[in-house]
């Protein structure tokens, strides 16, 4: 006796949430009918394993029906073959793009190409996430990346309209975008205590105050690429090193400033020369492609590394960054204020997200 | 010329791809109805093409229009190649014909492909232009409204009816045309599609030209069901009951003439009327209609009070008198009255036989004419004679909740017909003879009359000292004045005035016979020889689970008995209750051949035992306690051996023999189960294995569920389908029976657990039917529809005890009420109504008093049009939506889909298969209705579902023939707090309980 065929279909599509996230784990029919049955339902309606199996199967044959749907959310709208409610299309949407953590970490920064796709199973293994899911979550960073690819007008807005997501979910997909187009470097050792949401944070900062979006809101790509000028411009601030009267103007100003603040003033005050060196080397060496890749690696290593083994408190770099970038309006000879702001904002932020352990 | 069919096509979305090179679709549309084609413009690359088309106008004659669905076929351009089709959309026109129905078809269609199925869709604008057409000998009928619906319709009024209308047409089937061996499986599928839908246009027109024939101008009812005959034909057939209807003003409640006239309450005259009125209708008299079952109510006075009140309504009706009267009534019907309704206005149903069935097994064979179909008609006309004849042997001149079914192996073919016996009140038929043809009519003009008693339906038509077959009878548990039997099996919905004692409960019984393979008359011969046999187990096992579950009345039942190649199965459902008027059924004794064996004597306590405690829990399940128990004798454990309920039957083999199998004169008792039988420990065993329903859950198979009354607006239709494939060739009987009852029952348990986030809820309309494919599969498929239902309410039907009052016509019965009310509602302290106090009790005794089923709830409410989403088509197999008014019926829905696969892995098996297909046609379906304007689907069903796979092959092909009918319902925005209401009704009650 077996059980040729086996279906069940509401008028209003059925969904249980619990079943949704087992499939979008990429869990087996299977697995997913063990976890089901240590979680209890069956004890709720006196059901067997059979029918927790049939049910199961049920809604993974729904799930995968509506996938093609939902690689398209506004589709899933006007679509005709499920009856699904409103509120449960924005569940079924929003879950369907939330990813790991731990899985976007693996790839952030990495091109979106067929061969990192083939790493997915290493990348699988080292994270715990399934196979299945992780192509799903590649899949989905694929997707939105060509999408709004071409599209002009604001990253996030464009994601959130296209893509029908959460306010939250279109900012992470945005950083998502922005790093694999700009390839940033975050897999080094040095990187990995920074988590995913530090990186989404200095995206946005990025997204906000270094693209020709910035300046610019009607133009293809503004979001995705850094403003060239901007770039070009930032070559002049290396004044502030280069031109040793301005150096030494610079390092009195921020240390009568910090003076009996901090404990660690004296580290500061030594350190000075070498930390807006690493600062204004970065920035000038932005124009090179290899070196915006780098971008974050040049952060740790030439600023966060040193104030650490100085033992500087969050509040000490806090204060630091201020002042640094505070004096700098009130030396006569430099005349870059508008790329002096600009820059040390991103910086200044980047670096308090990036400052922990 | 008589009309002018405009189409327009607008625009279309999510298209397939058809062109891998640009991955886009060069798309345009042919837009045929009959043989004039029009074509739109190529949209050239484009998966939303905007085309905007001129109006095509095609000018044909109403016939067409009626017959012939719009095709509007999608394409993909090609220069070099043939065009690629897309798919198509049919557009049944019909509704538009109907004055009343929808005045333009205008939406979203999904594009249909038998082969890949929906693809994209399209925009679509139709409007109908009809010129008045006088000539009488026209063949068209248009303006015949037709109904799926099997009781009066909501926002219709019956003025007559004019009874029953049946019409079949015959055809080849293109499948088996030997030009099915040279096109492709598109081009088959496509031809039955279109076939089919030709058909039934037809078909709906002869009908509807019977109708008009008839003086009519609708048909309720309406049941239409292909016969694939394979090589020998396609047959569809259909029956209905016609009727005149009238369309009650938009401002009128809805529903009123169908469920009681307790609306009369809410005119805002009735105060004074009331008081002068003694005798004559007036609102008061509605109270009790609408209440049930009598019990804390002092039983001697007010029953007495309302047997006299009875029995003056009832003097014209059958009951002693019955062999002057209604023989009398009965010999000016010219057309015996089958009526495919099944539930009817409070008090049209005097009484109610039982179950008359008749079945007939039939050699199949070629179609030679199909424009002479009398073969088939000649099979079905035996068939109703006979249902005829075991109506009369019933004392009974009419047959309701008729139904008419057809099962099929190769060329074999099971010919079924049920119905309930019974008898009409009189009253409703004044107009009898006085037809200028002769035809009977039953006219529901009357039905501000008094309301009968509540268990006048209960009360046997037949003669008591020449009875049919032999019954135990009692007297009436209700009136105390006539006989009733111990059990009555119907197919028909719970009259709105009966009185139930707790819940109902969903009950089968099925069967697995096997049999030899045979061809052609053997076969016949075997599988007739079998049916008796078949029937009969059926039975026993209907009479012992009910007994089980300690009820003692079947509505809806249905016996669907189907053939394969080497077994029949049958199916039997209904919807047990408790008829208060009804006695207590007796327990099951076991009983073992051997006394004396002492360790058998052991075991049968053992299972005596297990019977008696499940049959008590049963009765704390369905909170069954009834009164006066053990007044009576009847409720002996054990009851006179001889008797057996009233279901005639009898079988005619393919050459019209007739043999007649009475079951009345089982050798076995049918209460007392000898243990020693095997049979009977499979019958034991199948009896105790019926898992109960789970907490929260009640199911039944009728249109909603005696005992609850107070629905919520939750409801989720669903169409559920299994086949197993049987892996052991040398099956017993026994061991198939245990498989079906499994598949069955685990069926049951799905749906319990798949829709446990909406309990407290309850299945209604469970619809199983059962197919035999193939040789080693059973196919069960089931459509229901899952409701909620508010729990705090349920215990209590808040008037109930009204009704004991019943037909209050003395001015006594009248000042009953009024006090009781006044009572109530100064012991309540609800003063809170602005209307003036003498007014008050008697709204809120109204409001409170039990519409049936909750639902006619909307008869005082006045709201508005929710402006709702137009998307949201509501599905249901009822003939209304919980919390909602229909306010238009937009007309039928009736299309019929095939699906066909040859790349079924990869489509995700057969599962992946019907799952898609299914979900397709529930989007086709809500398509149309939001096409017509409607945003619901009421008596929906699903007719056919044939399903055949070739797994080797890689391919599978299925049929699918879906009705319903269309409306628009609103929601009601009832200001009334209904809930508070009820209360008051509750203590109402209570305070009669008081006062008396």
């Amino acid at each position: 006796m077996a059980v040729e065929l086996d279906v069940f279909v509401g008028n209003t599509t059925i969904m249980d949430e619990e079943v949704y996230q087992l499939w979008l784990d990429g869990y087996t029919v299977n697995d997913a009918v063990k976890v089901r049955m240590e979680g209890g339902v069956m004890e709720e309606c006196e059901a067997s394993a059979d029918v927790l199996l049939s049910d199961t199967m049920d809604q993974y044959r729904t799930f995968q029906m509506c996938e093609r749907l939902l690689h398209s959310p506004a589709k899933l709208a006007n679509q005709l073959l499920f009856q699904i409610p409103p509120n449960r299309q924005a569940i079924l949407i929003e879950r369907y793009y939330a990813f790991d953590d731990a899985f976007v970490r693996e790839v952030l920064g990495k091109k979106l190409s067929k061969g990192t796709k083939k790493d997915l199973d290493d990348i699988g293994a080292k994270t715990g996430v399934t196979l299945k899911s992780c192509r799903r979550q590649f899949d989905n960073f694929k997707r939105v990346f060509k999408v709004v690819e071409e599209l002009k007008g604001p990253l996030v807005e464009n994601i959130r309209q296209h893509f029908l997501l959460s306010d939250k979910l279109a900012r992470d997909y945005a950083a998502i975008v922005f790093f694999a187009n700009n390839r940033f470097e975050t897999g080094k050792r040095k990187l990995q205590y920074l988590t995913f949401q530090d990186f989404a944070f200095c995206a946005g900062q990025l997204i906000n105050n270094w693209t020709v979006g910035a300046v610019d809101n009607m133009v293809e790509d503004m979001d995705v690429d850094l403003d060239k000028e901007f770039l070009q411009e930032l070559k002049e601030l290396k004044i502030l090193i280069t031109d040793k009267d301005l150096l030494d103007q610079h390092k009195s100003l921020v240390c009568t400033a910090l003076r009996g603040k901090t404990k660690a003033f004296n580290e500061m005050e030594a350190n000075f020369k070498n930390l807006s060196r690493g600062l204004i080397n970065i920035a000038a060496k932005l124009t090179n492609t290899k070196d915006v890749r780098d971008f974050f690696i040049d952060l740790v290593e030439k600023f966060i590394e040193p104030c650490r083994s100085d033992r500087w408190t969050a509040a000490d770099m806090k204060l630091y960054l201020t002042h640094y970038t505070n004096s700098a309006h009130i030396l006569d000879t430099f005349k870059h204020q508008v790329v002096w702001d600009r820059y040390m904002g991103v910086i200044k932020s980047c670096i308090f997200k990036m400052y922990h352990d | 010329m008589p009309g002018k069919l405009k189409a327009r096509i607008v625009a279309g979305r999510h298209l397939p791809v058809m062109d891998r090179a640009s991955d886009l679709t060069d798309a345009f549309v042919e837009v045929k109805f009959g043989n004039t084609t029009f074509k739109t413009d190529v949209c050239p690359k484009s998966l939303n093409p905007q085309w905007n088309s001129e109006w095509f106008k095609f000018e044909v004659d109403d016939e067409d229009l009626q017959d012939e669905p719009l095709q509007v076929t999608v394409l993909d351009h090609d220069t070099y190649s043939a065009n690629d089709a897309i798919g198509k959309v049919y557009i049944d026109i019909d509704p538009l014909l109907c004055s009343e129905a929808a005045s333009v078809i205008s939406g979203w269609f999904p594009i249909y492909d038998t082969i890949h199925g929906i693809r994209g869709e399209i925009n679509v604008l139709v409007k109908v232009e009809l010129f008045n057409d006088l000539n009488r000998f026209r063949q068209s009928s248009c303006g015949v409204k037709f109904f799926c619906t099997t009781s009066i319709p909501r926002c219709y009024r019956a003025a007559m009816v004019h009874g029953f209308v049946e019409e079949l047409v015959v055809n080849e089937d293109p499948e088996y045309q030997w030009i099915d061996r040279i096109r492709t499986p598109r081009a088959s599928n496509e031809a039955r599609q279109r076939l089919i839908s030709l058909m039934s246009g037809e078909l709906q027109r002869k009908i509807g030209l019977k109708v008009l024939e008839m003086g009519g101008n609708a048909v309720v009812g309406y049941l239409q069901c292909f016969d694939l005959e394979g090589e020998s034909g396609l047959v569809v057939r259909a029956i209905g009951t016609a009727c005149t209807l009238d369309k009650l003003s938009s401002g009128t409640p809805a529903s009123n003439a169908c469920n009681s006239p307790s609306k009369d309450g809410k005119e805002p005259v009735f105060g004074e009327d009331l008081l002068s009125s003694s005798g004559p209708p007036t609102p008061f008299r509605a109270l009790p209609t609408s209440s049930s079952s009598p019990p804390p109510f002092s039983p001697s006075k007010p029953c007495s009070r309302q047997s006299s009140s009875s029995d003056t309504d009832l003097s014209l009706t059958p009951k002693t008198g019955k062999n002057t009267c209604d023989t009398a009534v009965f010999f000016y019907l010219q057309e015996f009255p089958f009526f495919t309704l099944t539930s009817f206005p409070p008090g049209f149903l005097v009484h109610v036989g039982g179950v008359v069935s008749a079945r007939s097994v039939k050699l199949l064979d070629r179609i030679h004419n199909p424009d002479e179909p009398e073969t088939r008609d000649a099979w079905w006309e035996e068939i109703r004679q006979e249902i005829k004849s075991h109506a009369k042997a019933l004392g009974c001149h009419a047959v309701v909740g008729y139904s008419e079914s057809t099962s099929i192996c190769e060329e074999v073919c099971i010919l079924s017909a049920s119905g309930t016996a019974a008898i009409l009140n009189p009253r409703y038929m004044l107009q009898l003879g006085l037809e200028a043809d002769g035809r009977w009519c039953v006219l529901f003009s009357r039905f501000e009359e008094p309301s009968p008693p509540s268990c006048g339906f209960c009360h046997i038509p037949y003669d008591e000292l020449n009875m049919p077959f032999p019954a135990q009878l009692t007297y009436c548990y209700h009136c105390r004045r006539q006989k009733v039997p111990d059990v009555l099996f119907t197919t028909i919905d719970l009259p709105p005035e009966a009185a139930v004692t707790g819940k109902g409960c969903l009950i089968q019984a099925r069967l697995c016979r096997l049999k030899k393979k045979a061809q052609g008359e053997v076969n016949a011969t075997a599988i007739s020889n079998l049916l008796p046999f078949m029937e009969y187990e059926l039975h026993t096992q209907l009479m012992n689970k009910l007994k089980l579950r300690s009820m003692n009345a079947l509505f809806g039942l249905h016996i669907q008995i189907s053939v394969g190649e080497n077994m029949l199965l049958g199916l039997a459902s209904a919807t047990g209750v408790y008829l208060t008027a009804l006695p207590a059924p007796g327990g099951i004794q076991i009983a073992g051949k051997t006394p004396g064996d002492l360790s058998n004597e052991q075991h049968i306590l053992t299972i005596q035992k297990r019977i008696n405690d499940t049959i008590a829990k049963n009765k704390e399940l369905y909170q069954i306690n009834p009164p006066e128990l053990t007044e009576e004798v009847v409720g002996s454990p054990i009851p006179d051996p001889r008797q057996r309920s009233r279901l005639f039957r009898s079988h005619s083999e393919s050459s019209d023999e007739v043999s007649e199998l009475d079951l009345s004169h089982g050798k076995k008792d049918a209460f007392v189960l000898e243990i020693d039988d095997t049979d009977a420990v499979e019958d034991i065993h199948s009896l105790l294995t019926d898992a109960p329903t789970p907490t929260g859950f009640y199911s039944c198979n009728t249109e909603v569920m005696p005992g609850i009354y107070n629905w919520t607006s939750g409801v989720q239709m669903f169409t559920s389908v299994r086949v197993l494939r049987l892996s052991n060739a040398n099956l017993t009987n026994q061991g198939l029976n245990k498989i079906f009852t499994d598949l069955c029952e685990n069926l049951l348990k799905s749906f319990y657990f798949k829709l446990r986030s909406m309990i407290p809820c309850c299945l209604c309309r469970l619809n199983f039917t059962v197919a035999v494919p193939e040789e080693e599969l059973i196919q069960v498929a089931v459509t229901a529809v899952a409701m909620t239902f508010d729990k705090d309410q349920t215990q209590e039907k808040p008037a109930e005890k009204a009704i004991t009052k019943g037909c209050s016509e003395t001015e006594d019965q009248l000042q009953f009420p009024l006090e009781l009310c006044a009572d109530a509602s100064s012991a309540n302290n609800q003063p809170s109504s602005k209307i003036s106090g003498s007014l008050q009790p008697f709204s809120s005794l109204d409001r409170s008093s039990p519409l049936p089923e909750g639902r006619s709830r909307s008869l005082r409410s006045n709201r508005s049009f929710a402006g709702g989403s137009v998307t949201v088509v509501k599905m249901t197999p009822l003939s209304f939506l919980p919390g909602t008014r229909i306010i238009k019926y937009l007309g039928i829905i009736n299309m019929f889909f095939i699906r066909e696969t040859s790349s079924l892995r990869e489509e995700g098996g057969v599962s992946g298969f019907l799952h898609s297909f299914i979900a397709e046609v529930f989007a086709m379906v809500r398509a149309h209705v939001a096409a017509l304007g409607g945003n619901a689907v009421v008596s929906y069903s699903m007719k056919e579902c044939v399903f055949m796979e070739n797994p080797n092959k890689n391919q599978a092909q299925c049929l699918i023939n879906v009705s319903g009918d269309a409306v628009i319902c609103v929601r009601e925005t009832d200001q009334e707090p209904i809930p508070s209401m009820t209360n008051i009704g509750q203590t109402c009650t209570s305070g009669t309980d008081g006062a008396t």
